[in-house]
């Protein structure tokens, strides 16, 4: 009987690991069905990346407020960590404060996380103000209806709760402390709890325990709840914002990938020496021809896909887009989101059907429509902005490669351009023979 | 400015059997847009009167295929791509410089991996080079003390990180440069990228060069300067739009130093 609490305690943790574990390998897996990219190169500046975007938060800054409200919260989060790793060790071995025996340390520590835990339920409610009461743009954008926007709360409400349980069992405990109840030791400072522990004078010790331990069983379970909330959210960002710069583009933002299947065939076409016959036996070497561009999220590769399950849904990069500024139905967040729904979608019918089957539904069109794609500019404040280094625009261009090269679904006066650039070399129709006139005009 | 212009083409340059230090790309809308096609005069009396022995490839350039590939037509990019480097490694050319920064950023990034490598520059790269070796002087002149904002176009801003050159440039000419509250980083683009110049903006509320000259309004500028073809006619338009020709022009920085030297 006696060992019922931590018998249920691992059990629980168990279960709330094994479910996290499951639903991660599908996103690996989801992941897994881009294209290959080869982004193995330059290990260091890779990890530098890291260090200064994911884990430096070197880009969130861009936006004093939030940035530094979202640094508070983060710290906060990581550090807070370790006293979960107490509470675990408590849990298995059905300890209490088993690192008290760090004595001055052990006071420091809970009181760092004590004042964390305030600055943190402080952030959130600013959070929260910001995006319910002064209605910040880039929160009521269209596609942040529904679940996106609950989700974005849901987790507020989620801090708030795990933070105040926090600060809640410390104060119990420290009423009980005082009380020198049984099991619990004299160890840990206490500066913002013990403004609330007053509350509980005069309540019984029997009640005082129930209160410490409920609060610490709600506060651990709801950990765990949380550990397996971020698959269903926007916040999968906490684990996938480090493989996510570690992976980005290191090149120029300018510079768009050459489709190598194009490069095989162009210089096919150009090279005077090439042996016509060499051809189809390559052709046949590798099966169907090679699609171009992107119609569903299986052509775009593994790091867009990544982007997708990393997306924050900040807006920051929607809010900065001159095509959504100016009312055109582009959103470089939307892009992200419609992406990882799709692959979403790709992944549970994969998971019902043990292998792929076709659901007559693809991302261009269904999700994603050829209208949003042609109001790109090309600009790159999206990717420039985007703190978790994503590009919307390699998946808008990819997906453009399919409309015109698979679909010839170009606007017309682009193919106008395109006409004019294979006939005379320029994108309007004057000779190529007259490019020098200016000279002696 | 009666002096006519000295345009040599690596054509020329091949019968004489040497080679010119610097190749000028041109690009479609330097060659054909009347009003770019003042900014490539203006650079070449700036290459003239700092002696610099260049050549352009004249009839024999083409199209890079910016516009094919931002479209999403990879193998009419590609074929141009070929076609211009095959005549540009007949020439052996080592150095390039040109005006408009979407040829510069094709050029200089995307004709590498395929077999097209070259030392290209912004022309206003090249300039601030020339002033920094002494064989070009730049004097405020006219534009002394006017108030001025820069333009960043993307494809020299945040596609490659060049923010500075064309501002080095204006402090020379001893401008009062005044950023616009959306600057470097954060400039908004002017709405032609990406083939949109090409085609008629998708359904919105507002034009995006108009978004744009609005920023630039706010700086109270005499001068709008740019650095792209492109960014000059939609920011021209712009000013147009808001009925400022009259007292706001746009000027690419090659003009304005240009004119600086009355040449
Ligand atoms: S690159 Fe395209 S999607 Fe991204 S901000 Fe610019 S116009 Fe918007
Ligand atoms: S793509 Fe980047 S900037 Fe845009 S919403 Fe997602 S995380 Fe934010």
């Amino acid at each position: 009987m006696e060992y019922i609490p931590n018998i249920l305690f691992v059990l629980i943790l168990a279960a709330g690991i094994g479910y996290f574990t499951k639903n991660i390998r599908k996103v690996i897996r989801n992941i897994r069905l881009g294209k290959d990219v080869n982004r193995s190169d330059n290990k260091s500046a890779r990890f530098k990346n890291m260090a200064k975007i994911a884990l430096g938060q070197g880009k969130m800054t861009r936006r004093p407020v939030s940035g530094v409200l979202h640094i508070i919260v983060y710290i906060g989060f990581i550090i807070i960590n370790i006293e979960v790793l107490e509470i675990v060790i408590d849990g298995i071995l059905g300890t209490h404060r088993i690192f008290s025996f760090l004595g001055g340390a052990y006071d420091f520590l809970i009181g760092s996380f004590e004042i964390l835990a305030f600055l943190v339920l402080v952030g959130v409610i600013i959070f929260w103000i910001r995006r319910n009461v002064i209605k910040i743009k880039r929160f009521w954008s269209s596609e942040m209806k529904g679940w996106p926007k609950s989700d974005g709360n849901l987790i507020l409400y989620f801090e708030m709760v795990l933070m105040t349980l926090f600060l809640v069992m410390n104060a119990a405990d420290l009423q009980l402390q005082a009380m020198g109840a049984d099991h619990y030791v004299q160890a840990g400072a206490y500066p913002i709890s013990q403004f609330i522990s007053p509350l509980f004078e005069g309540i019984s010790q029997g009640a005082l325990i129930v209160l410490e331990r409920s609060a610490w069983w709600i506060h651990i379970i709801g950990i765990l709840v949380f550990l397996n909330y971020l698959y269903f959210s926007k916040h999968l960002h906490i684990l996938l914002a480090f493989p996510n710069t570690y992976f980005a583009n290191l090149k120029p933002q300018g510079e768009l990938d050459n489709l190598e299947a194009v490069t095989k065939e162009v210089m096919l076409m150009m090279d005077p020496n090439a042996d016509p016959f060499a051809a189809p036996a390559e052709d046949a070497d590798e099966g169907e021809p090679e699609k171009f561009g992107a119609s569903d999220v299986t052509d775009l590769n593994w790091v867009q896909l990544l982007n997708s399950y990393t997306c924050t849904e900040c807006g920051r990069c929607t809010s900065e887009c001159p095509a959504n500024q100016t009312g055109k139905k582009l959103s470089p967040r939307k892009i992200m989101m419609d992406t990882r729904d799709r692959l979403q979608e790709v992944g549970d019918n994969i998971d019902k059907n043990g292998s792929f089957v076709d659901d007559g539904k693809q991302l261009l069109n269904d999700y994603i429509s050829p209208e949003e794609l042609w109001a790109c500019t090309s600009c790159n404040a999206c990717v420039e902005t985007c703190p978790v280094n994503i590009s919307p625009l390699s998946i808008i261009l990819d997906m453009r490669r399919y409309l015109v090269m698979e679909e010839s679904a170009a606007p017309s006066e682009l193919n106008n351009m395109m006409t004019n650039i294979e006939n005379n070399g320029a994108p309007w129709p004057f000779n190529q023979m007259d490019r020098m006139n200016w000279s002696n005009e | 400015m009666s002096e006519a212009l000295k345009v040599p083409t690596m054509a020329e340059y091949m019968a004489e059997g040497k080679k010119p230090e610097v190749l000028f790309w041109v690009g479609c809308a330097g060659s054909f847009d009347d009003r770019a096609k003042k900014i490539t005069k203006a650079f070449v009396k700036l290459l003239n009167s700092a002696n610099v022995d260049f050549a352009v490839l004249g009839t024999e350039e083409s199209c890079t295929g910016d516009p094919a590939k931002r479209s999403g037509n990879e193998f009419l990019f590609q074929m141009q791509a070929v076609t211009n480097i095959e005549v540009m490694n007949a020439y052996e050319i080592k150095k390039v410089v040109t005006a408009c920064p979407h040829c510069f950023n094709t050029l200089k990034n995307e004709y590498p991996a395929l077999g097209g490598d070259y030392d290209v520059m912004h022309h206003t790269q090249f300039l601030k080079s020339l002033l920094e070796e002494g064989r070009l002087t730049v004097e405020g002149g006219k534009f002394k003390g006017k108030r001025i904002t820069f333009h960043d176009p993307c494809y020299l801003g945040r596609a490659n990180n060049v923010y500075e050159a064309p501002r080095d440039l204006l402090r020379k000419l001893e401008v009062e440069l005044v950023e616009m509250k959306r600057c470097k980083q954060k400039g908004l683009c002017c709405g032609a990228g990406g083939a949109q110049m090409f085609k008629e903006p998708e359904a919105g509320n507002k034009d995006i060069n108009v978004e744009r000259t609005e920023d630039a309004l706010e700086t109270k500028p005499e001068i709008i300067a740019a650095g792209c073809p492109f960014c000059n006619t939609m920011m021209t338009d712009g000013v147009k739009s808001k009925e400022k020709e009259e007292s706001i022009e746009v000027l690419d920085i090659a003009e304005m130093i240009a004119t600086a030297q009355d040449l």
